[in-house]
């Protein structure tokens, strides 16, 4: 038994401990349970590796790898501990980033390691796979962060529209290919960077053309490359931890990507090619008639007389972080004896479940929250919809209207209740830029305003 | 500003009336001066000082008919479109399809007719559908008529004088009505059955109590939102069904109706003989033709083996009450509708489908039959009209699938059969940790999405490892320098998200409270 062997051991551990996490945080009642398996699977993968590492290699490596560990740690406990439950999204995405740089990192070293081998083909695969892991990696990095920069609102989230854009991918995809059969023959550092710099434009263009609206598949998407680039690299180093690891991952996004696109109506080959940005949307000259405003007064008094309330929240209540005065009103309605549940659309926010976070930070409780096919029938006999900064996931263009942008997009039937409160900042459209008429049906009236300070002005009027 | 009249029903039999005190009110605020005529709502049991009392003036028959806008419940009698003003407005349940007569002489005269009946069955008319909230208390209305004959509870119960069974229904036809009826009958305490050759009902049945019966054969799609004619396979199995049904069901409700044709025979004399004494058959399509042979429209029957055939054709008038309550509603929201100035000016607007299909005559012209409504509820029918023929990529074939993925094993297969010795290896592990991967999270509840990420995130993180072995280089190896300072990165950077990761997932876990 020597650290190898130990190392080995310790690894097969933290697999196992991994796989129950996953399964653990399928449920509510093993979330916290899973996430505990999560952290003591890494715990002994790190501290064999440690081992590993101090047993075999000299003083400064350990030295290194202990200060790189403490930074790391230190930023990411406090980023962890400061992060805003709204700007969740673009931490995630920002922390997938950080795996796909490192992956091309780990990449990069595997040439320069310039390894012997027993077998002339082992230094050829090698040399693949270091093609690879540096390609996958720069490909989630680059697009990480162009999903970050998006759902911070630092660059327009709009899809960029190049002329050609597939036949872009396809080529970037058949660049890669030759550049790996060049670099087998002969390896050299040119050939490195060129397909760093393939792989790193790539992941740009890919999600630069898709519109904000599509984020949380995105961002889904990109969890799962993030765990491909950990399995490329695992193959690199021939450490099998990695592979199972990076595999979980990915094809756990993976096929989380696939449940969202379904839910969206979307096609799952054209999210992972990165070309479901659409067309751009047809000129929108169409006259939908006035919509009507109602003020906070009025609306505290719908609901008072309601005997039932649904909330659908939308992105609009994450930015104004309306959530805690609606857990009060949400309390407030129910000591009336208002029956009053939130219908969550699978879209709903820049990440999956994205609503549902913000509802527990305030304290709602879960058996109220209802996904969209749980909900969708009980709209026509409810008696109030309050639509919190939602948009497009209540647009019922998306099921009139075959010629809309948004057509055959399951939405919530907020308009089937009797009334139909929206709470909004202005006439503008949501984030796949389509007018939406259920603004101006007859049973809905506009709240203008900021959404957190509407909904205390309903707490105040109550 | 424009008055509405409310005149009283003359149709013999008829307790509704257009406008309740109610409704009154309502017309009053968006802007109308509002007539009724005397008496018109005796018999719903609202009386003319009620009436006034919401604001409403108590006029003679010759003055309300001649207001500018007439409000009706029953198609009018010729004398009575004579005593229409030039120019007016009549709302009233037209059934512009089955009285093409009615029709012409409608258009004889300068006026508008709106038909109630003929509002279209998209969301956004609900509220003004008459035929819907009728029907909806015809259903109620039949359970308790067939109860009040019925010799028997509804529900099954063990008493100390013996056991009861409960009585079992059929409902023919699950539209509005036929959802009252089953609604009403469980609610009862029947044991209720449904039957109807849309299979999309079958979960609104179930919604209400009831089992639905499938007629195992394959029906076209209704593209309007009601039932369609059904073919002769469909037909047979139907009777088939009905037939074993009716030997063993005690009360039978049909509600099965075809807009503009007769209704369709569902009950054979054959099936009438078969059911026991006491039984009872209430036919909702009696004034149709009737579901049911034997039924009598208007009159219940009672057959030579003891079972009464109800075929009263004003179910939904005999909650006379609430019929005039939800009609007049139905009124008011067709009247905010015409009404967007709220200023009692009504504004007919042609390029609004739900005002187009109601109007079956304009300023003396017929507008009838209207071009035909695609009701949004009907599954994925053809777009109405294709803006531009957009190439459809057509799903993969069940062959190119296998094809495919046959394709795929066979590369994996050659992949492995010709790599040497660690590869092989590595894929094992591999492709099994992508099915544990798949199969572990298959059931994920969708509000733990947001964490799920953000775990599956931090455990990404493990390439930390393999920076960790490279930063163990020895330090006089080429290129040592170099690789430390890029390991040194790595871990950093895979140790934010580590760590960053399992701290945010814990926090976002502990605010799930139950």
């Amino acid at each position: 038994m020597d650290s190898q062997s130990i190392a080995t051991a310790a690894y097969i551990v933290a697999s196992l401990l991994f796989i129950l996490s996953l399964a653990g945080l399928s449920k509510h009642e093993t979330a916290s349970q899973g996430v505990l398996f999560g952290i003591s699977g890494m715990t002994i993968a790190l501290v064999a590796t440690f081992v590993l590492i101090a047993d075999l290699a000299d003083t400064t490596s350990v030295v290194l790898l202990l200060i790189a560990v403490v930074i790391g740690a230190a930023i990411g406990l406090w980023r962890a501990r400061v992060v805003e439950m709204t700007g969740m999204p673009e931490l995630i995405a920002l922390l997938h980033s950080f795996v796909g740089l490192a992956a091309v990192l780990v990449g990069w070293n595997g040439y320069l390691e310039h390894q012997s081998f027993a077998l002339d083909s082992l230094e050829d695969i090698h040399n693949a796979e270091v093609f690879v892991g540096v390609f996958i990696g720069a490909v989630t990095f680059t697009g990480s962060i162009v999903a970050f920069l998006k759902l911070s609102a630092r660059i327009k989230s709009n899809p960029l529209m190049l002329p050609g854009k597939n036949y872009i991918n396809l080529g970037a995809l058949a660049a890669f290919v030759v550049l790996t059969i060049w670099f087998v023959i002969t390896p050299n550092l040119g050939l490195l960077i060129a397909v760093t710099v393939v792989a790193l434009a790539l992941g740009w263009h890919l999600v630069a053309s898709i519109g904000g609206g599509d984020m949380p598949v995105v961002v889904s998407m990109l969890n799962s490359y993030s765990g491909w680039a950990a399995a490329a690299s695992g193959f690199l180093l021939n450490n099998d931890a990695l592979i199972v690891t990076g595999a979980l991952v990915g094809s756990s996004g993976a096929y989380l990507s696939y449940i969202m696109c379904q839910a969206m109506n979307r096609s799952f080959i054209s999210v992972i090619a990165g070309g479901f940005g659409i067309e751009a949307g047809p000129a929108d000259d169409k006259d939908y008639g006035e919509h009507r405003e109602i003020n906070a007064e009025d609306t505290a008094e719908l609901l008072k007389n309601a005997s039932s309330v649904i909330i659908t929240p939308g992105y609009g209540m994450a930015v104004a972080q309306a959530q805690y005065p609606v857990a009060d009103l949400v309390r407030k309605l129910r000591d009336r004896g208002v029956d009053v549940k939130f219908g969550i659309h699978p879209v709903a926010g820049r990440l999956p479940g994205h609503m549902n976070v913000l509802l527990a930070e305030a304290k709602v409780p879960y058996d109220i929250v209802l996904e969209m096919d749980e909900i969708n029938d009980d709209f026509k006999d409810t008696s109030v919809v309050l639509v919190i900064g939602a948009n497009d996931t209540v647009n019922p263009a998306a099921t009139e209207d075959p010629s809309s942008p948004i057509a055959g997009m399951p939405v919530l039937k907020v308009w089937e209740a009797a009334d139909v409160v929206v709470f909004k900042r202005s006439m503008a459209t949501g984030y796949a830029g389509v007018q939406n008429p259920l603004f101006f049906r007859e049973n809905s009236q506009m709240l203008f305003g900021d959404a957190k300070e509407r909904v205390e002005d309903i707490l105040k009027a109550l | 500003m424009s008055a509405v009249g409310v005149v009283r029903e003359s149709v013999a039999g008829e307790t509704r009336v257009a406008a309740t005190p109610e409704t009154v009110g309502k017309l009053i605020g968006l802007g109308y001066d509002v007539a009724v005529e005397a008496g018109a709502g005796e018999k719903a049991s609202f009386t003319d000082e009620a009436y006034a009392a919401a604001g409403a003036t108590i006029g003679a028959p010759v003055d309300v008919w001649r207001s500018d806008i007439v409000f009706k419940v029953n198609a009018p009698t010729a004398a009575e479109i004579g005593q229409l003003a030039d120019g007016a407005t009549l709302v009233s349940i037209i059934s512009p399809a089955l009285n093409p007569e009615l029709v012409e002489q409608l258009s004889a005269r300068p006026i508008t007719v709106l038909a109630m009946d003929a509002v279209p069955r998209i969301s956004r008319a609900q509220s003004m559908d008459v035929l819907s909230s009728m029907a909806n208390i015809a259903g109620y209305r039949a359970v308790v008529e067939a109860a009040n004959v019925f010799g028997r509870f509804f529900t099954g119960q063990i008493t100390a004088a013996g056991k009861v069974p409960p009585a079992k229904v059929l409902v023919a036809g699950v539209g509005v009505a036929g959802l009252a009826a089953i609604g009403t009958a469980n609610s009862l305490g029947a044991i209720v059955k449904a039957t109807d050759p849309r299979a999309e009902v079958a979960d609104q049945v179930k919604s209400l109590g009831g089992e639905y019966i499938a007629v195992d054969v394959e029906t076209e799609q209704s593209t309007d939102g009601y039932a369609k004619a059904t073919t002769d396979a469909y037909n047979a199995r139907a009777a088939e069904i009905y037939s074993e049904q009716a030997a063993d069901v005690d009360i039978i409700i049909t509600t099965a109706l075809i807009p503009g044709r007769a209704a369709p025979v569902l009950i054979t004399e054959a099936d009438v003989a078969s059911m026991k004494a006491g039984s009872v058959i209430v036919d909702m399509a009696a004034a149709n033709g009737g579901n049911v042979v034997g039924s009598v429209p208007g009159e219940a029957v009672v057959t030579a083996n003891g079972v009464t055939i109800i075929g009263y054709t004003d179910l939904a008038g005999r909650l006379p009450t609430q019929a005039s309550q939800l009609y007049g509603t139905n009124l008011v929201n067709l009247m905010k509708l015409l009404t967007p100035g709220k200023d009692g000016q009504l504004v007919l607007d042609f390029e609004d489908v739900v005002q187009r299909t109601i109007t079956v005559v304009r300023d003396g012209e017929t507008t009838w039959p209207p071009p035909p409504v695609q009701v949004s509820a009907a599954p994925a029918a053809a777009p109405a009209a294709p803006v531009e023929p957009k190439p459809v990529k057509e799903p993969l074939s069940q062959n190119a699938k296998l094809g495919i993925v046959g394709i795929g094993i066979l590369a994996l297969f050659l992949v492995n059969a010709y790599a040497p010795a660690p590869l092989p290896e590595h894929f094992t592990v591999l492709i099994l940790a992508i099915v544990i991967g798949y199969y572990v999270i298959g059931k994920v509840h969708h509000a733990l999405h947001t964490p799920l990420m953000s775990v599956t995130n931090a455990i990404s993180g493990i390439i930390v490892v393999g920076a960790m072995l490279q930063i163990g280089i020895d330090g006089d190896a080429e290129n040592a320098t170099v690789i430390r300072v890029l390991a040194f990165v790595a871990i950093l950077l895979a140790s934010i998200n580590v760590f960053g990761g399992f701290a945010v997932t814990r926090r976002m876990l502990s605010m799930f409270s139950k």
